[in-house]
């Protein structure tokens, strides 16, 4: 109950103040203020008279109201009577005072007899200016107990900052100070503009006056920036620290360290070079933009970046390739807005820095573990301080000793300003730009930490030289362009140093009457052009540099031209392919063979200037041309073909081709079957030479041919020099044709056409077109009363399975060795399908003993057992007497070293020596009458 | 009527603070922050009461000679006080009431554009002219 009275009356005796101006009765001023005053000290000396202790503390949120009320009024009476000027009371005052205390009357009877009554209070407070002291500072005190033990403290720091105020009229700023700097406390941590710029106006008036120079200044930049200021506010306290600026400056080496963002804002850095590297001796250049957020321009002495140096352990970092390659930005680094006038807010906290991060394990490079990692968690999870070092500069301290950047004699306008600074790079190493400080006379205003972090680093690099073909490979035979590269790195290049190049024999350098060279800087602008003077000697190429300056770049083209080395003679293929025609060959090796080309390697040593060490490169040229040939026959007319083929990327012009016979047979003669004029082989084609080979005695057993042809880029006409010609050897031996092989299949007696199903005739022989030659001399050759013969092997394959061979395919038959000696074999065959077939294959083996000691190629399949069998069986009616012994002598001699049964060996025969004149050949089948299903082949 | 109308956010910086022109703006700004303490207390006491029966009006807050002081919470802690000339005895309870419900709806729209960063200072010309209109009347 007491509570709810309490309550109420506190609330309602306020309202009646607040309600009682409404009146309008005309009263002296400070009238009302008294009788209010009065009013909330009666209501309060109720409320003590009826509760008790308990009661009323817990019930001060209701009360603490009036106190304050009471407070306020009795400051303002203080005011209005002169109590709190600092000569005291003058006699206007005086008179004013002495209404009001008339004003009040004589004390009612009930209060007159005790001795703390309202009436008595105010009385006496305003009577003398130490009483008026000493009751306001009781009053006050107690509301800022109060509000403060209900936890109202931004009301308690109101009445403080009152309190404040009174005390700097009072002339005693020190005690002034604490209740300001409270005040200015708590508005900074909730961010109240206005109320902020309003105390620290009064705290720069009281720590002028304590002679807290630094604050002063620190808290008059503040100030001067403040914008809730009027332009001549700010101008007035810029001018403060102008004042103190210049009249220090020949005073002790005592500075006054300010903290930087009241007075500027750095906005921007840009590194020039923007990739911030730059090479020892080197110039680089820092330009940065800064706010000034001072209402007037500021002449600075000096603004200095100190600087961080370290020096790379990782040499590698150095180079000015990997410099380049991992520093990519543009040479601006941004930097934040200064934090926003409320901390507390979060406003004020910097933005999430998130990368994303891979970890790679280190032996296979798989990714591990990925994840976003946030960059400035130091930021974020900082503790919030609600001091955030607005007021205390002891968190800045100067770099001193740090190597700097200077810039002297700056003036700042307000707003943007452009500050370059200019440095040459000495040690290599990586600096990291610290603190930023503006000095004038012994003021400093300091940045201390420069954040994103802003680096340069200096290098220094060996000279190096790099040499590489233009093309993406070169070519041998022609001229070929290659690239020197020299990076002089921290070498000089002087008029007279040169490049000693050892000359390889294969590898010719061709020194045209004038070669350019041109120097580039480190930036890879075009610095300079500069003749280059080629010198060829027996052993050496010597080139003269220009000269040039430290890290810059010289570049030159030299042409360089590979001797074609002739591929070996023949190759590995040449022989396997004797007289094989093209459509014969594998054509599986000839599209392997296609891609790659033949190469060479000349290594050339360079000795350079800036080393006693020479420098080996290896130049590798490729072949471009790949060659082969091949027997042709019809009958007994040979040719020879040459196929070249081109596999470079470029198109040629070949002309002058040529092939001669290097042997030493001398009827042999090459008839040219091709155009005498020049001929274009175009990028990854081919080209076919044929010649026909002729001789007027006994047919050869081997030829040597060298084939060779002039070759020149089809892009260039006219060259310089001559090239040599492009060659390739082969041989070939064994081409004479000895058989030819005749195939005719015959439709069955009395039809036209061949059936399908129908039993045909193949009729094939075989017929020796020459006498006894050299070739003929093996074991296969038997000789009786000089009458020769040798023994072969026919087999009829048919491989496409058009026909069915029916009975023996294969046989053997003893061939006399005279010319045009016929041997005709009968075999029965029936077409499987209708349409035009081409003929089975007939092919024809050299059946040689067994003990041969050189029969190389032999089929080995399950057949030869079987059919040596049914040789032994059908073979008898063509074999005379003296082969069965010779065959029986081969059994026995091959039990003797075999446990199974004695085999035959067969040899292919060279099919240079062998003319299918059938080959090719069709024969049309018509489909049997009683078939339903058609069935036709098309080859 | 108001004579100076303020949006505080939870942590307790202006994000909006207007005061009539001719008034000493200062002096509003001294007395909204004061009054923070006010609806700091009454926010406290209010804490056990159940979310949907929570009253967002505080109601007078503090009454000074010449003004009285209201205020009102808003489900994200954020404090509207209003300024009122105390010889305007005309305004009642429900009136104030009101136009804090048009404050609250205003500061709604201002909340759902996508521009507005949460915690921004409220630069909204349609919330400025609302608070315009109420303080337009006065005299």
């Amino acid at each position: 109950m007491c509570h709810r009275a309490l309550v109420s009356l506190s609330r309602h005796g306020s309202l009646v103040i607040a309600v009682c101006p409404d009146t309008q009765v005309s009263v002296p001023p400070g009238a009302l203020d008294c009788w209010v005053f009065l009013s909330c000290l009666e209501v309060l000396q109720r409320i003590e008279g009826c509760c008790d202790r308990a009661q009323i503390d817990s019930n001060i949120a209701h009360t603490v109201g009036l106190w304050s009320y009471a407070t306020e009024k009795l400051k303002s009476l203080g005011y209005l009577c002169g109590l709190v000027s600092e000569k005291g009371p003058n006699s206007e005052d005086l008179n004013r005072t002495v209404d009001l205390l008339a004003g009040l009357g004589a004390e009612r009877p009930e209060t007159a007899n005790t001795a703390q009554s309202p009436y008595k209070k105010l009385k006496e407070a305003l009577s003398s200016v130490e009483a008026f002291e000493k009751h306001y500072l009781d009053l006050s005190h107690a509301t800022i107990e109060m509000y403060t033990s209900i936890g109202r403290i931004r009301s308690a720091k109101f009445v403080g900052k009152d309190l404040a105020e009174f005390y700097m009229k009072k002339k005693s700023p020190q005690k002034a100070e604490t209740y300001l700097q409270g005040a200015l406390k708590n508005y900074l941590a909730e961010g109240w503009a206005l109320p902020i710029t309003h105390t620290r106006k009064q705290l720069a008036e009281c720590q002028k006056h304590l002679g807290q120079i630094e604050n002063y200044l620190q808290t008059s930049s503040l100030l001067a920036s403040d914008h809730h200021l009027t332009e001549e506010e700010r101008k007035y306290f810029c001018q403060e620290i102008l004042n103190f600026a210049s009249e220090q400056t020949d005073s002790s080496g005592h500075k006054v360290v300010l903290p930087m963002h009241s007075f500027a804002h750095l906005r921007d850095l840009r590194f020039t070079p923007s990739n911030a590297v730059v090479h020892v001796g080197g110039v680089l250049s820092v330009e940065i933009t800064v706010c000034s957020q001072m209402p007037v321009p500021v002449h600075m002495d000096q603004i200095a970046i100190s600087v961080h140096f370290s020096i790379e352990k990782n040499s590698y970092r150095k180079t000015a390739e990997w410099l380049t390659k991992h520093k990519t930005s543009n040479g601006i680094i941004n930097f934040p807005m200064e934090t926003s006038p409320f901390p507390a807010s979060q406003n004020s906290l910097p933005a999430l820095e998130l990368y994303e991060m891979f970890e790679r394990s280190p032996s296979d490079n798989s990714l591990n573990t990925t994840g976003i990692i946030c960059k400035n968690v130091h930021m974020l999870l900082r503790r919030q301080e609600s001091s955030t070092a607005l007021d205390t500069p002891s968190g800045v301290a100067l770099d001193d000793g740090a190597p700097v950047l200077k810039c002297c004699g700056v003036t700042l306008e307000p707003g943007a300003n452009t500050i370059t600074f200019r440095t040459q790079a000495k040690e290599p190493g990586t600096y990291t730009l610290r603190q930023l400080c503006a000095s004038a006379g012994p003021v400093c205003f300091v940045l201390p930490h420069l954040y994103p972090l802003a680096q340069y680093d200096v290098y220094s690099q060996e000279p190096q030289l790099h040499v590489e073909p233009l093309a993406d490979s070169l070519l041998a035979g022609i001229p070929q362009k290659v690239k020197f590269t020299v990076t002089t790195g921290h070498y000089t290049v002087k008029n007279g140093d040169s490049l000693q190049l050892s000359n390889v024999e294969a590898m010719l350098i061709l020194c045209h009457a004038e070669n350019k060279a041109v120097i580039y800087s480190n930036t890879r602008e075009k610095a300079s052009d500069a003749s280059l003077r080629v010198q060829s000697s027996d052993k050496v190429t010597s080139i003269s540099l220009p000269a040039a300056p430290a890290y810059h770049m010289i570049e030159f083209e030299l042409e360089v031209l590979s001797l074609p080395s002739a591929p070996a003679a023949g190759g590995e293929e040449g022989s396997t392919m004797l007289g094989m025609t093209e459509a014969q060959r594998n054509p599986k090796d000839t599209q392997k063979a296609d891609h790659c080309m033949a190469t060479t390697d000349h290594k050339v040593s360079i000795e350079c200037p800036w080393s006693i060490y020479s420098t080996v490169i290896a130049l590798t040229f490729s072949v471009p041309f790949k060659t082969t040939h091949a027997v042709l026959s019809a009958g007994t007319r040979k040719y020879i073909q040459v196929c070249v083929q081109n596999l470079s990327e470029l198109d040629f012009r070949l002309s002058d081709s040529d092939l001669v016979d290097t042997g030493d047979s001398t009827d042999l003669q090459l008839l040219p079957l091709n155009t005498k004029s020049q001929q274009h082989i175009c990028s990854r084609q081919s080209v076919f030479f044929v010649w026909e080979l002729t001789w007027t005695r006994e047919p050869p057993t081997s030829l040597r041919g060298r084939f060779s042809m002039e070759f020149r880029p089809a892009s260039e006409e006219r060259l310089s020099i001559s090239l040599k010609p492009y060659t390739y050897e082969f041989q070939v031996e064994n081409f004479f044709t000895l058989y030819t092989v005749k195939a005719e299949i015959l439709p069955p007696a009395g039809t036209e056409l061949c059936r399908t199903g129908s039993l045909c005739a193949l009729e094939v022989s075989i017929t020796r077109l020459s006498g006894l030659l050299e070739v003929d001399r093996d074991e296969a050759l038997t000789e009786s009363d000089e009458y020769f013969s040798t023994k072969l092997m026919y087999e009829v394959v048919d491989n496409s399975s058009n026909w069915a061979v029916c009975g023996k395919s294969s046989g053997v038959i003893s061939m006399p060795v005279v010319a045009q000696a016929t041997h005709r074999v009968h075999m029965e065959v029936m077409p499987l399908f209708a349409g035009y077939l081409p003929l089975p294959d007939v092919r024809l083996f050299k059946y040689l003993p067994h003990h041969s000691a050189h029969s190389s190629q032999l089929d080995a399949d399950s057949w030869i057992e079987n059919d040596s069998l049914s040789v032994d069986k059908h073979v008898d009616d063509q074999l005379d007497s003296s082969s069965i012994k010779s065959r029986g002598s081969v059994h026995s001699a091959a039990s003797s070293e075999h446990k199974g049964l004695p085999m035959p060996r067969l040899q292919a025969l060279p099919p240079g020596q062998v003319f299918n004149s059938s080959t090719g050949m069709q024969i049309l089948v018509i489909p049997s009458k009683d078939d339903h299903v058609l069935e036709v082949s098309v080859t | 009527m108001a004579v100076c109308v303020a949006v505080i956010a939870k942590e307790n910086y202006p994000l909006y603070i207007r005061s009539v022109p001719t008034e000493n703006e200062l002096k509003f700004h001294y007395m909204v922050h004061t009054s923070l303490d006010v609806v700091d207390e009454k926010i406290s006491a209010m804490g056990k009461a159940l979310v949907d029966q929570r009253e967002l009006y505080l109601g007078l807050l503090y009454p000074t000679e010449d003004y009285k002081v209201y205020g009102y919470v808003t489900n994200s802690k954020v404090k509207f006080v209003m300024v009122v000339d105390s010889s305007n005895t005309a305004l009642r309870d429900n009136e104030i009431r009101s136009m804090f419900r048009k404050l609250h709806n205003s500061y709604t729209d201002v909340m759902c554009n996508p521009f507005y960063n949460p915690g921004d200072r409220i630069q909204s010309r349609a919330f400025d002219s609302m608070v315009t209109s109420m303080m337009i009347q006065v005299c």
